[in-house]
């Protein structure tokens, strides 16, 4: 029971009048474009530079959305009297985007960061077979794929940069040691040198070269 | 000669008035209702915030197909939505909006009884298209909308009965020449009496259990289309103006206000109706539909004895001076 008789609805009035004033969250979408949360799930991009027909994603792909063909081909001796190397030459890659359901694991589980998100969402079409994205559409989304958002304060190391600059700091150990007589100092990279200081931008460039994007 | 160019004038005056409030009282509707929900509410017809929404509303309706049911009372059913609106235009024709003789259609020596009389024909299209319709849900509709004049047209009319004896007079501008400020204190109970009947009149939300869509689709406009339901529609907003106008006439002073009463009365009959007309949008968007026993228990054992209290007070005040 309310203390006065009426006071409920006058408060009804109340949250009403409020409301009117305050901002509305309408988004006027197609006049407005939304504000996207970062890694937001839109479409995927394919580097097919980076692809080596390794099938793991059409493998792993709950809905079998994913369509690859190759074949082999032959690469001759990189030295005289070697032997000849075969290697897996991309055909066809295609998303069946009809039967993804943006799941994300061909994405995680690709070893080579040949497939990326991107957040553009505005691809649908009157003809769900234009649904299925050929690898040249697919390549086009590359272009669309924002740079990895910044870590949050605080976070752990990416693992690469952790690795990258171990073996710098190994180095520069081995070139003190080198060029110190023995027994003089401390061994630099154990507590002095700041991580990887100068080394890390070139050493950057690793196995994560792809995260980017083709810049 | 004369005489019929100035009937003519003024008819054609209040005609303009009839087809123009309603649209903006709706479009004030749209607009209110949806920031207060959050929204932004109709942002494309008409280039600018939506202005023009209900007239592409209204050509829609005009577009759509007339139908009427094999099975139904095909002349009744076709006359409900003229006599649901035409009452509102006449109620309109008497409401004073000004001091002067040129800011009434027509003055009518009985207003009140003309006026309430008339909008108590307005709720018989309504009734009529219920009944007509040859449909379980327009006939329950109608039937709640009968229960539910029959509940507030006495406290209406018993409140209308409590300005008439404190002015004297049962004419809408005789009403306003005896008016006092301190009217409005004494008449405060009739006056809020007076507006929640009206709003259940209306079948205004939270009073709109004759058309509860959720239960019985639309009551009794359930079967009709096009320009009769666009009619119905437009019947209920200018059903808004007329009670406005009727509430400012006769219990907040109508043209008086506390300057330029001379030259600006109607703009402030014209502000207090558009206040008016906001707290009947406000109502319905705060409120959810009160439930049929509700409704005729908030009538008989709320309404009716403030209503009467409000005239026993009335007479003893007039009494002592």
């Amino acid at each position: 029971m309310s203390p006065i008789p009426g006071s409920g609805l006058a408060k009804g009035l109340a949250v009403t009048l409020r409301t009117m004033t305050k901002k509305t969250v309408t988004a006027q979408y197609p006049d407005v474009q939304p504000e996207l949360p970062p890694r937001s799930r839109g479409v995927i991009g394919l580097f097919e530079e980076n692809c080596t027909v390794c099938m793991l994603c059409a493998r792993e792909c709950p809905d079998w959305c994913i369509y690859i063909d190759s074949h082999k081909e032959t690469v001759p001796a990189a030295v005289p009297g070697g032997r000849e190397r075969s290697r897996n030459v991309l055909d066809r890659f295609a998303i069946d985007f009809s039967l993804c359901m943006y799941c994300g694991i061909c994405i995680e589980v690709c070893p080579f960061d040949a497939l990326f998100w991107s957040p553009e969402f505005e691809y649908a079409e009157t003809d769900i077979r234009e649904l299925t994205h050929e690898r040249d559409k697919l390549r086009e989304w590359m272009w669309t794929v924002p740079a990895p958002p910044a870590l949050d304060p605080g976070a752990e190391e990416p693992k690469e940069i952790g690795a990258a600059r171990k073996t710098a700091e190994k180095l520069a150990a081995a070139e003190a040691d080198a060029s110190t007589p023995p027994g003089v100092g401390t061994p630099p990279g154990v507590g002095g040198v700041p991580p990887g200081a100068a080394e890390r931008p070139a050493d950057e460039s690793g196995p994560a070269s792809g995260q980017g994007g083709p810049a | 000669m004369n005489d019929a160019l100035d009937v003519a004038f003024r008819l054609i005056v209040v005609f303009a008035v009839f087809l123009v409030l309603p649209l903006v009282i709706g479009q004030t509707e749209h607009k209110v209702m949806a920031h207060m929900q959050g929204r932004l509410g109709p942002m494309y017809a008409g280039g600018f915030h939506g202005w023009a929404q209900l007239v592409a509303d209204g050509v829609k309706f005009a577009q759509k197909e007339d139908v009427v049911p094999a099975e139904a009372d095909r002349r009744v059913f076709q006359l409900a939505p003229a006599v649901a609106l035409l009452p509102y235009l006449l109620v309109l024709v008497a409401i004073p909006i000004g001091p002067s003789e040129g800011a009434v259609g027509q003055v009518v020596d009985a207003g009140i009884f003309f006026v309430l009389a008339v909008m108590g024909v307005g709720v018989l299209g309504s009734l009529m298209a219920g009944w007509a319709s040859a449909n379980k849900f327009s006939l329950l509709g109608g039937l709640r909308t009968a229960a539910q004049l029959l509940a507030y047209e006495l406290p209406m009319l018993l409140t209308a009965a409590s300005v008439a004896m404190a002015a004297g007079t049962v004419s809408l501008p005789g009403i306003l020449n005896a008016f006092e400020w301190w009217w409005l204190p004494w008449q405060i109970v009739g006056a809020i009496v007076f507006f929640v009947a009206g709003l259940a009149e209306l079948q205004r939300p939270p009073f709109d259990m004759p058309v509860a869509d959720s239960e019985i689709i639309f009551g009794a406009y359930t079967e009709y289309t096009g320009l009769r339901f666009a009619l119905f529609l437009l019947a209920e907003y200018a059903g808004i103006v007329v009670l406005c106008g009727l509430t400012t006439v006769l219990f907040l002073g109508g043209w008086h206000g506390p300057f330029g009463a001379d030259g600006l009365g109607w703009v402030w009959t014209l502000l207090k109706i558009a206040v008016l007309a906001f707290i009947v949008i406000w109502l319905r968007v705060t409120y959810p539909r009160m439930r049929e026993d509700q409704l005729q228990k908030l009538a008989w054992t709320v309404l009716i004895p403030l209503a009467l209290a409000q005239i026993a007070l009335t007479g003893i005040v007039k009494v002592v001076i």
